[in-house]
């Protein structure tokens, strides 16, 4: 055997060969069974894009089925709380060019709301309860209903249930604890807060004071 | 000489201190309205306690700290609590936010603060609580409460402490006049921060080298303590909390972490002196030293502000020109941010209020194309790539961003500063910030809301299950009861059977039952009634013999009733025994056949035969109910006849229709299936039926009886028409009689077809009888015509499930049967010498011809 290897140096090359491919494939066979991914990994990459208001909007019973469906192949452009930047960050997932809103599952609003129960006219029928995908309503049959602003996502199903219409949806108020500084791209001239660029100018004045002294 | 490390980058913009150095340390009066905002510190709003109308001193708590992050909030003069209501904030977005607001008395009373005469006598705790009652918050620039800071976490040992007095952002000097003035009580408060942090090895003081009088003086007064005081180039912005650790100690702060991770606790001279007076005089929070400067002031200085005076009060005190100003700005021209309003009010924070002329901060230079000379890397004191991070920030790339590491950026604004180009490059970095810290927060909702949406799915799934489940259960003790049932009536029935089987046996025993009545039961019926009407004839005839009058003639019309009645039941039993005889083995084998029968179905499911069967019989049920309605169409003379005969006809075609398929179904189905024990059921079925069919083999008498009754019924109808139309002398009389004749002949003809099938058959007994009594004829009909129906429906399903061997058997014994009696017949009229001997030998001469043709088609 060895003395044949040595003197056939092609077959001892073909059996190394073959050696290697059988262990490799072994390593990948096993890898592929003991490693396998549950379901489609697509889907839940897409469902942490999208904004969780469970809305429906786009024609799903909720975000993930919508995930599903986008991994599918449906439009990723049916998620009218998500907006533009969701469809961009979708779009940059899967590699495909970003489109417009489709305005047929409704507009994007730039304004976050929040139901509110008009409290005095709440019947306590308990119908905006079964609605809510978030179990952000709190009640009982016959007693008063309130909303966890916390968990209200501002998805509107609550409202069109409500027998006596006492649901509003109240756009939420920007606080010191969400405010931010506004991007200067965006911003028109009037609103120039800028402060530091400005004080170069003096500095110039300053060196050549110095200089002078 | 203390080492002094350097930190990248920086700049050394103008420093512009002097103009506030030049009066010394000023005061500014009582304004009409003072202005305390609850969140004026990093953390949760502290909570308002006192309410409109309340008297305040100063010093007093108006708002108390919520949360282990929050801050106290003190009056810092005595007055009148005029509202607690929504003000514009001192913050870069100008919203509201609620604020205590109190109208000064001018008399500025003050609590009674509780001094501390050594500190050292007071435990940690005590200490703490004191700095935090007071609410001590970071006096430099983001107002972090110090009782937090200043508390580490027990696994953060603290090695070093830094009091910055580095202020090195242009134009402020609030710190450098607090260390000329107050050197002493820095340093105080800085043994007093030591000892709170158990006397870190190293306690600093750091000054840059641009505050030489300052520095002088804290030297002089930390001489002969531990605290060691340091000076180092100016450079902005070394006064940065982790620029200055660095410079201090070499050491740089891990990114996102705070200086306690590495032993290190920084805190403003400002809070130090504050913290101080806190301890030592037990004096809160309540004014601080803030620069106004600016071109556009007539006076520049720095002065000591009671917390929550409005801005507008103090620039007024230093002659602001506002038509000179070009805006107003808050903090120092790096870092500060520019008001809209000016009744704002000075809080915790506010080192420096800015209101440069519009010659001294002109109005930003639009911001051009960058154009990568990468100077903004090199003032970066973070080491960051500022220019990157624009590109990435214009672009709204928060991955790229955070991969920039952007959250270590200061906002120190050294980037925009150098900018050839005037871009706001800091805005870009703050606003990119804000909208990651809010992507962040959106992000944890959105989780939060998935797990939400995800439990209420799974929570209505299991609801449903259970629902479902239940459901099922219910649907399962339904059917067990049902079956309970069901089996508790087969048992009934089945002991009646003697033979206890499953549904199918009992369900077949019962339309086995239903089909055949048994003979005893009936038999018995009949003797009962009989003997009934017996018994109530001789009452009868008793009765009589005692009434008398009309009573009498009551009776007798009772009595022949009653005789009626019992020659009626006689005849019918009479009938029934005959039919009986005929089957001699019949009565007896009746159970078991239908065991059988019940048995060999169970066996075997015959569903297309089965149905093909149902269907055969209801026709026939038709038919004969068809033949029935005929057959008095026909008396009647009705025009109905054609129709009816139609119809008759038609049903009859179906019959052999189905019987046909029957037969072409009953020998092929029984093979498919299981065939050795489907054979044997099937022949037991066979005998059993076989058996039954011989019992009503009587049917050719019975249909003759009928036919006589019904001719009876025409004829007692025509004789009547007959003795009508001669009454009336109508044309029709001769054809009435004719029609009449003819019915006699056919009446006679039926009678001696009857004599020959059964002699003993009643309606021959007493012919006359039956003719001059008709009107019982059509009483009887219907039982009659009903058992004739029966047993003709049994015939017919028996002979429907044989095959033609069998049914030829069949028909041989009922031939032999019927042989067998006739001789018997003949024999007897032998006897009797009966005139009508040669008829009977007829009738067993052919009944032995039809033997013998039927065993030779059998053999």
């Amino acid at each position: 055997m060895y003395e044949l290897l040595i003197t056939h140096p092609f077959i001892s090359a073909l059996t190394a060969l073959v050696a290697l491919a059988v262990v490799f494939g072994g390593i990948l066979g096993f890898a592929a069974v003991k490693f396998k991914v549950e379901g489609d990994p697509i889907v839940d990459q897409v469902d942490t894009l999208l904004p969780q208001t469970q809305c429906g909007q786009c024609g799903y019973p909720g975000c993930r089925p919508y995930a599903q469906a986008i991994a599918n192949g449906d439009a990723i452009n049916k998620c009218p709380p998500g907006g533009q930047s969701t469809i961009n960050a979708i779009a940059d997932l899967l590699d495909v060019e970003a489109p417009t809103l489709d305005e047929e599952h409704g507009e994007e609003s730039d304004v976050k709301k929040v139901a509110y129960i008009r409290e005095d006219e709440c019947i306590g029928c308990t119908k905006c309860i079964q609605a809510c995908p978030m179990d952000a309503i709190l009640g009982a049959a016959k007693q008063m209903h309130t909303v966890i602003a916390d968990e209200c996502t501002g998805c509107d199903l609550c409202v069109e249930p409500c027998p006596v219409d006492c649901i509003d949806m109240i756009p939420v108020e920007k606080t010191l604890a969400d405010w931010h500084w506004d991007n200067p791209a965006n911003r028109t001239a009037v609103q120039h807060h800028d402060i530091i660029a400005t004080d170069k100018q003096p500095s110039n004045d300053q060196d050549q004071d110095g200089a002078a002294a | 000489m203390t080492k002094i490390w350097s930190i990248p980058g920086g700049i050394h913009p103008p420093e512009n201190k002097a103009q506030s150095l030049q009066l010394p340390l000023g005061e500014v009066s009582l304004p009409e309205e003072m202005i305390f905002p609850l969140n004026q510190h990093i953390g949760a709003p502290a909570e308002a306690v006192v309410r409109e109308g309340d008297q305040v001193l100063g010093g007093q708590l108006i708002a108390k700290a919520k949360g282990p992050v929050s801050a106290n909030i003190h009056a810092s003069t005595s007055g009148v609590v005029v509202a607690v209501e929504e003000r514009t904030l001192p913050h870069p977005s100008g919203l509201s936010g609620p604020c205590v607001v109190i109208r000064p008395d001018g008399e500025d009373r003050m609590v009674e603060f509780s001094p501390c005469e050594d500190y050292t006598a007071l435990s940690h705790e005590e200490l703490l609580e004191k700095i935090r009652a007071a609410g001590i918050t970071g006096m430099g620039g983001a107002g972090f409460p110090s009782a937090v800071k200043l508390n580490p976490r027990g696994n953060q040992k603290i090695d070093t402490l830094i009091i910055n007095g580095t202020e090195c952002e242009p134009y402020i000097t609030a710190d450098d006049i607090l260390m000329q003035t107050r050197p002493a009580d820095l340093v105080s408060g800085t043994q007093l921060l030591a000892h709170l942090l158990g006397n870190p090895a190293r306690v600093v003081i750091g000054i840059e080298d641009n505050k030489p009088t300052a520095i002088a003086a804290v030297r002089k007064a930390a001489e002969g303590t531990n605290v060691e005081v340091a000076s180092f180039p100016t450079k902005y912005p070394s006064g940065g909390e982790k620029q200055l650790i660095q410079i201090l100690t070499g050491k740089e702060v891990p990114a996102g972490q705070i200086p306690a991770t590495i032993g290190i606790v920084l805190q403003n001279v400002g809070t130090t002196v504050a913290a101080w007076e806190a301890v030592r005089y037990g004096k809160p929070l309540i004014e601080r030293i803030t620069t106004v400067v600016g071109e556009a002031l007539e006076t520049q200085r720095n002065v000591v502000v009671r917390l929550g005076t409005p801005i507008r009060h103090v620039l007024a005190e230093h002659g602001f020109i506002g038509k000179k100003a070009s805006r107003l700005i808050v903090g120092g021209p790096m870092m500060g941010y520019a008001l809209e309003q000016d009744d704002v009010p000075v809080v915790k924070t506010t080192n420096c209020l800015l209101a440069p002329s519009k010659k001294e901060l002109p109005p930003p230079a639009p911001a051009q194309a960058c154009i990568r000379c990468g100077m903004c890397a090199e003032a970066c004191p973070a080491s960051l790539l500022p220019q990157q991070m624009y590109w990435y920030a214009r672009s709204e790339d928060y991955e790229r961003l955070e991969a920039h590491n952007i959250k270590d950026c200061i906002e120190c604004g050294a980037c925009s500063y150098v900018c050839p180009s005037s871009i706001p490059l800091v805005q870009y970095y703050r606003a990119a910030k804000g909208t990651m810290r809010q992507m962040a927060i959106e992000k944890e909702k959105s989780d939060r809301s998935r797990k939400r949406f995800e439990y209420r799915q799974e929570r209505i799934a299991k609801a449903e299950a259970e629902k479902e489940a239940k459901r099922l259960a219910r649907q399962k003790a339904a059917e067990e009861a049902k079956k309970k049932l069901a089996g508790q009536k087969a048992e009934g029935k089945e002991a009646a059977a003697s033979a206890p089987q499953a549904d199918i046996v009992a369900a077949a025993v019962a339309r086995a039952q239903a089909t055949q009545k048994s003979p005893e039961e009936e038999k018995a019926r009949l003797e009962r009634s009989v003997l009934s009407a017996k018994g109530r004839v001789e009452k009868l005839h008793e009765k009589i013999a005692t009434a008398e009058g009309e009573m009498k003639e009551k009776l007798a019309a009772q009595l022949k009733q009653a005789e009626l009645k019992l020659s009626e039941a006689e005849s019918k039993l009479a009938a029934f025994d005959g039919s009986s005889t005929a089957t001699p083995a019949a009565p007896a084998a009746d159970d078991p056949v239908a065991a059988a029968i019940a048995r060999a179905q169970a066996k075997m499911t015959m569903a297309p035969d089965e149905k093909l069967r149902a269907n055969l019989d209801s026709l026939r049920e038709r038919l004969a109910k068809a033949e029935e309605k005929l057959a008095a169409a026909q008396a009647e003379g009705s025009d109905k006849v054609d129709a009816l005969q139609a119809g008759a006809d038609k049903l009859k075609e179906k019959i052999a229709a189905s019987e046909k398929e029957l037969a072409e179904l009953g020998p092929v189905d029984p093979v498919v299936q299981a065939p050795a024990e489907q054979d044997a059921a099937a022949a037991a079925i066979e005998r059993a039926k076989a058996k039954a069919a011989a019992r009503s083999s009587m049917s050719d008498e019975d249909k003759l009886r009928d036919q006589l009754q019904s001719l009876e019924g025409r004829l007692q109808k025509a004789g009547d028409k007959l003795a009508q139309a001669k009454a009336e002398g109508a044309d029709t009389v001769d054809a009435l009689q004719t029609g009449f004749d003819k019915l006699q002949g056919k009446q006679q003809e039926l009678r001696e077809q009857l004599r020959a099938i059964n002699p003993a058959a009643p309606e021959l007994q007493d012919p006359a009888a039956a003719e001059e009594a008709p009107a019982e004829a059509p009483a009887a009909a219907p039982d009659a015509a009903a058992l004739a129906i029966e047993r003709a429906k049994a015939k017919a399903a028996a002979q429907a499930s044989m095959s033609d061997e069998e049914k030829l058997r069949d028909q041989i014994d009922s031939a032999e049967k019927r042989l067998q009696k006739a001789r018997e017949r003949l024999a007897k009229a032998e006897v009797e010498d009966d005139p009508n001997i040669d008829a009977f030998r007829g009738a067993v001469e052919k009944s032995e011809a039809k033997l013998e043709k039927l065993q030779g088609e059998l053999t």
